[in-house]
């Protein structure tokens, strides 16, 4: 049974792309993301962290880690979702 | 009895629904949390209630700050929860609803093992209604395998309470100190309900196929309620960082391969009671501590999620990311607020996560525990990643799917400014939450310039990966394998593997054995006679038939023995033989 949304309308194609589809837009966003993942950085050129474990004082330890992480973590998803992923009815009689 | 027990207040409240018309029936039900909230503040500690009850004395009133942490979000949230649902006029969801609360508020406060138990099964019980609600054919199945998962734990936990209560002779719920086959099996009843692999897949079966308001109230009470059970029954309990640890990585794996928004933010409720379970098995005071005040700050932050994800699905009726995108346009406020959020769930500096998760993540540093803070920390990564940044990016912006279902009721965007707010509050000023905490500790310090730093250089770059491996991250109109195959499918195939594999081997037989074997036997018992006649025989028949040749006179022989007509006198012989020799002898 498909439920019904309140205020459903179709969009007319006359419409404007909106704000954050502009490629304009788009680019900013990105020249931003990059802007910031530098920034982040900045602040391991003043502070000497009291190291924990070994590894965690290098210069950007926790980009990187964050990097590698996120990338294996959507790369071992892609491959489960192989074998793990089926179709929405997968389940239906 | 002096005090007015604040689960009593929920379930007689839940009782009087009924009898309220129109709008006062939702202020009725907003009242009943906040006056338990209120009642919850009153109380001092103290054990109360208690019951003699065959031999044993329970205790349905035990007030500590750990019961009293929980007991003021369990309301809290309630409160936010039924201002949420001011439009709904479902008898059936408010009493439920009010019934689950009230029960896992009976959970928490209970202080023995009996009763304890008792409201761990009316949450069971009480809270399927929510996902039944919806009347779909999908939320019955659904409601259907939650209910008999939750028996199954529930009888662990039964069984290992007995074991426990026999061998101890007490009921008082405390820390159990002994590892031994009761108390392992409670552990493993209440491992069901926080949804640890291989148990979880009852959450992200069920609650995304709850009622708007249903899977608001679901995210909050039942992992809880577990989380709240595993820090008073089993802290330090080493195993638990294990679980706590697989538990982070496998709501992230799942929640990154969902296409249902729901079905993301339920998969990221397994990933983030993995960082209370991890505390939990730490169990030092600043990381019980942080367990504690994770659960307080989840519950708000994943109930805001779950609002704002109920509000798209109540707006649209569609709750797939392939269907929905591009409601930053009519939904703004929605949008907002989900992505507050969003960013507390990250534990982004400045919202309630990062001032509690911090708690734990310090707390597996201070014990030099290298595996589990870097899982924690890939973890913390993956967690803007799944719920971060993609739930908000598929529903509201990627690709503008033509929906402009204009923005949500004002009672919902109510409810989700107040928990928007509170998630910053926290993040800002943590003091009122951390002056609340179970157990004593120094005051924690989470803001720090290098903190900060490693933190934002965490989730940025995780945002980084994001939008540069988007075309891996592209939606399909798929679901994804989970645990509950085995008896979803398992069932079936267990039939069909039974129906190809045992039936083959008795159709196998029956051809083999019936079919072939008895014929044979009987047309070799039929010709036995004949066979060994003819051999003894042939030597002198040869000469005595008309016909020379073997073939006509095997045939003629046949004839006779299958008509039960031998040479008689060749028997004669045989058995004059055998008398005589009888006689001799």
């Amino acid at each position: 049974m498909k439920e019904q949304g309140l205020g459903e309308t179709m969009n007319n194609n006359n419409e404007s792309p909106g704000f954050f589809e502009k490629p304009g837009t788009i680019k900013l966003l990105w020249v931003l993301l990059y802007a910031v993942c530098v920034l982040t950085l900045v602040p391991d050129f003043f502070i000497h962290r009291h190291p924990h474990f070994a590894y965690d004082n290098y210069f950007g330890f926790f980009a990187l880690l964050g990097f590698v992480a996120c990338a294996l973590l959507i790369l071992i998803a892609k491959g489960f979702g192989f074998f793990l992923k089926k179709k929405e009815d997968y389940y239906d009689d | 009895m002096t005090n007015i027990h604040p689960a009593l207040l929920l379930i007689c409240g839940a009782l009087l629904v009924p009898f309220f018309k129109g709008k006062s029936k939702n202020f009725f039900v907003i009242t009943l949390p906040a006056a338990a909230f209120y009642l919850i503040s009153t109380l001092e500690p103290s054990t109360s209630w208690q019951v003699h009850f065959f031999g044993y004395d329970l205790t349905f009133l035990r007030v500590d700050r750990l019961s009293k942490i929980f007991g003021y979000i369990f309301t809290l949230n309630a409160f936010a929860a039924f201002i949420y649902a001011f439009y709904l006029k479902d008898n059936a969801q408010h009493i439920s609803a009010l019934f689950y609360i009230g029960s896992a508020l009976g959970a928490v406060f209970a202080g023995d093992l009996v009763s304890f138990y008792f409201f761990w099964e009316v949450m069971a019980v009480s809270s399927t209604f929510l996902i039944l609600a919806r009347r779909t054919k999908k939320s019955m199945g659904a409601g259907m395998r939650y209910i008999l998962v939750h028996l199954f734990g529930g009888l662990c936990l039964l069984a290992g309470i007995v074991i426990y209560i026999s061998n101890t002779g007490s009921v008082v719920f405390e820390a159990m100190t002994e590892q031994n086959l009761g108390t392992w099996l409670m552990l493993l009843g209440v491992l069901v309900n926080a949804a640890a692999p291989p148990f979880s897949a009852w959450l992200s079966d069920a609650y995304p196929e709850a009622t708007v308001t249903g899977g608001v109230i679901l995210s909050a009470y039942t992992t809880k309620t577990a989380v709240y059970t595993l820090i008073r029954g089993f802290p330090g309990w080493e195993i638990l960082i294990l679980v706590g640890c697989i538990m982070t990585l496998y709501g992230i794996i799942y929640a990154l391969l969902e296409n249902d928004m729901r079905r993301i933010l339920a998969y990221s409720i397994i990933n983030q009671v993995g960082f209370m379970v991890t505390g939990v098995g730490i169990g030092t005071v600043m990381s019980l501590n942080g367990a504690a005040a994770h659960a307080f700050a989840h519950i708000i932050y994943k109930a805001l999620l779950w609002m704002s994800a109920g509000s798209v699905l109540y707006m649209t009726g569609k709750s797939k990311c392939t269907e929905l995108g591009g409601l930053y346009k009519t939904m703004p406020l929605t949008l907002i607020f989900g992505t507050i959020g969003a960013m507390a769930i990250s534990s982004f500096p400045g919202t309630s996560g990062f001032t509690t998760k911090s708690l734990i993540i310090s707390g597996s540093i201070h014990e030099h525990l290298f595996w589990p803070w870097l899982i924690l920390e890939i973890a913390s990564a993956g967690v803007f990643l799944h719920a971060g940044i993609k739930f908000p990016y598929f529903v509201f912006f990627a690709k503008d799917k033509g929906l402009r279902p204009g923005e949500t009721n004002k009672s919902m965007l109510t409810a989700m400014g107040f928990l928007a707010f509170i998630c910053l509050f926290l993040g800002v000023y943590p003091k009122p939450l951390y002056d609340i905490l179970p157990y004593e500790m120094e005051y924690y310090h989470a803001y720090s310039i290098s903190h900060v730093a490693t933190q934002l250089q965490l989730l940025m770059f995780s945002a980084l990966v994001f939008f540069l491996f988007l075309a891996l991250l592209k939606r399909t109109d798929t679901i994804a394998l989970d645990t509950d195959w085995f008896y979803r499918k398992g069932g079936r195939l267990f039939y069909q593997v039974m129906d190809k594999g045992l039936n083959a081997v008795n159709r196998t037989f029956e051809r083999v054995f019936v079919k072939e074997f008895l014929v044979d036997l009987t047309t070799h018992v039929k010709r036995l006679p004949f066979a060994v006649l003819a051999k003894i025989c042939w030597p002198f028949w040869k000469s005595a038939f008309d016909a020379p040749d073997k073939k006509t006179i095997n045939e003629n022989l046949l004839k006779r023995a299958q008509s039960g007509f031998y040479p008689i006198s060749i028997i004669g012989l045989f058995a004059a033989i055998y008398f005589g020799l009888l006689f001799l002898l």
